[in-house]
């Protein structure tokens, strides 16, 4: 798929999302929509894992840790074919395996997470395991930028570099947004390159929201025995012009008037990528 | 075999076998190789241990992703840390994805004495009970401990399993019968209804100790083995509460939550039982 048709596809699960949230009157929106580009980029050409292939060990592993971005996640594995689109519309209601955050009670979804600061330690864990036997797959995770004032990320960062994990790149989803405000000013996490780096990662950062960087960057061949750690520098709530860069849309649903506003802004972008 | 064991040291020396058989099994460690006696295992599998360093935490959600990838982790870490520092990720990355660890509680209960109570695990049972898809074990004696590290490193199922310091007399003969299945108690002495003793663990045979003296005043008492907290034989303990008069629960735990209240919730519904909290403190 070129890049072109992944920016398509990004703006096009942007637009399933939003109908989703405002459909069901709940979802992290601004996250959801902040990562898209990250989640194309592997779920259609970075990975090569598929519906068909996702028991098997030897395919790649994706764990999100940032659980909370769910409905992007369940969005990108409807229209990989991990389960039917129509299965989404029980999406949040009771006895809905489709719940608010991830759980492997979805095909497609290795992991249950939500609490924060876990997806590095899973992915480690099963990055150590593709090395003790010798397995060619590699293992991506997806953490945001507020949770790396949790422990347990530095606990699992010092493991990766420990053990020259080669096979694991975790992304960063760099929006620098968290619910109560600017990263700075909650808790400052600056600088995560040089964390990362002190850690024992190659750090990369990218722009998050540009699909070419984002391929290129995933799909460079990691020479350099450590970990792979890509900074995404994402704006949060991206593609809708009023939620963009807004701490508040980190879990607000749009009213009626806003998600008309926003179906007409994504569908939009949507347009121009298709008359390019 | 000798009389008494160091319940430690039998696990390591029967996951050494498994390891011998399974190349999946791996003792994980947060630099507890030396508490934990690893060196005969380390010894002979030296790359089927994964040395997390002192970080409880990340040992059980690195578990998690190795279980995940088709690994067998063992992790070895003090009771005390392993299911309190731990407990989220015991919670979400062990039980609620269903991932096949094994969580080894070393030096449980007061093991540690004068190390003081940062030390001590006199919550574990409690904690670990609470928690669903989780299995709990407190192995009395060395051919228990060995039968149930041979069902643990087979089984697909979660569990954690509590074990003290010292070396604990033989309560069972071989291992044929010690440990039988989850959720399956024993009961280890039968001399009458007067009393039953329900204990397991490091007090069980101070449960048996007091039955002897308890015969000897004319009291006949029964002694059962709960080795499997949870499961638990919940079958076994409505027939010792339909013929005996007396249940008296023995256990290295704190009043709430461990091994009487668990004897304790599964006969409340009957109606006709009742409760009475007696507290002995035994000093060591």
């Amino acid at each position: 798929m070129d890049t072109k048709m992944l920016e398509l596809k990004a703006a096009q699960m942007r637009l399933a999302t939003w109908n989703m949230i405002y459909k069901a009157g709940t979802g992290h929106t601004g996250s959801d929509l902040s990562c898209a580009d990250i989640l194309v980029a592997l779920y259609y050409t970075v990975m090569n894992q598929t519906p068909q292939t996702f028991e098997d060990q030897n395919c790649d592993h994706y764990i999100q840790s940032k659980g909370h971005a769910v409905e992007i996640l369940y969005n990108v594995l409807a229209d990989r074919g991990y389960f039917p689109k129509t299965d989404l519309e029980s999406y949040s209601q009771f006895n809905s395996p489709y719940i608010g955050h991830p759980t492997n009670h979805v095909h497609g979804i290795e992991q249950n997470t939500g609490s924060l600061g876990h997806g590095l330690g899973l992915a480690s864990g099963i990055a150590l395991a593709g090395k003790l036997d010798h397995r060619g797959y590699h293992v991506y995770t997806l953490m945001g930028d507020g949770e790396q004032a949790e422990g347990s990320v530095w606990e699992a960062a010092m493991f990766a570099g420990n053990y020259h994990l080669d096979n694991l790149t975790a992304i960063i989803d760099h929006n620098k947004l968290q619910i109560s405000g600017p990263i700075t000013q909650v808790m400052n996490s600056e600088s995560l390159t040089a964390k990362y780096e002190a850690f024992g990662f190659n750090v990369i950062e990218v722009n998050g929201n540009d699909i070419s960087e984002l391929v290129n960057s995933l799909k460079k061949q990691n020479h350099t025995g450590k970990p792979l750690l890509i900074l995404a520098n994402t704006i949060k709530g991206r593609g809708i012009s009023f939620a963009e860069n807004k701490a508040e849309w980190h879990h607000k649903v749009p009213s009626d008037e806003q998600y008309q506003q926003g179906v007409k802004e994504l569908k939009t972008i949507i347009g121009g990528l298709k008359n390019e | 075999m000798s009389e008494q064991a160091k319940i430690g040291d039998v696990i390591v020396a029967e996951l050494s076998k498994a390891a011998d058989k399974d190349r999946n099994i791996l003792a994980v460690t947060s630099d507890s190789r030396g508490s934990a006696s690893l060196a005969p295992y380390i010894k002979k599998h030296e790359e089927q241990l994964v040395e997390i360093g002192i970080a409880e935490q990340n040992s059980v959600t690195v578990s998690g992703g190795l279980a995940h990838s088709g690994k067998r982790p063992f992790v070895f870490a003090p009771a005390a840390f392993l299911t309190m520092r731990s407990i989220e990720q015991v919670k979400v990355d062990v039980s609620y994805s269903n991932n096949n660890v094994k969580l080894i509680g070393i030096s449980g209960g007061n093991s540690y004495k004068d190390l003081g109570a940062t030390h001590h695990s006199l919550q574990d049972l409690a904690i670990t009970r609470a928690i669903p898809n989780l299995e709990v074990y407190t192995p009395a004696d060395q051919y228990q401990a060995a039968k149930l590290i041979q069902y643990l490193a087979i089984s697909n199922e979660p569990a954690y399993v509590r074990i003290g310091k010292v070396a604990l007399p033989n309560i069972y003969s071989d291992t044929k019968n010690a440990f039988i299945k989850p959720g399956k108690a024993n009961i280890v002495v039968e001399n009458g209804t007067d009393v039953a003793l329900v204990s397991s663990g490091e007090t069980l045979h101070i449960a048996i100790e007091t039955a002897s003296l308890l015969k000897m005043q004319g009291i006949n008492a029964t002694v059962v083995d709960l080795v499997s907290i949870k499961p638990l034989d919940i079958e076994l303990l409505n027939q010792l509460a339909d013929k005996t008069n007396l249940i008296v629960t023995l256990e290295e735990h704190s009043l709430y939550g461990g091994l009487g209240s668990a004897v304790a919730e599964a006969l409340s519904p009957r109606g006709d039982i009742k409760l009475e909290l007696l507290v002995f403190l035994m000093n060591q």
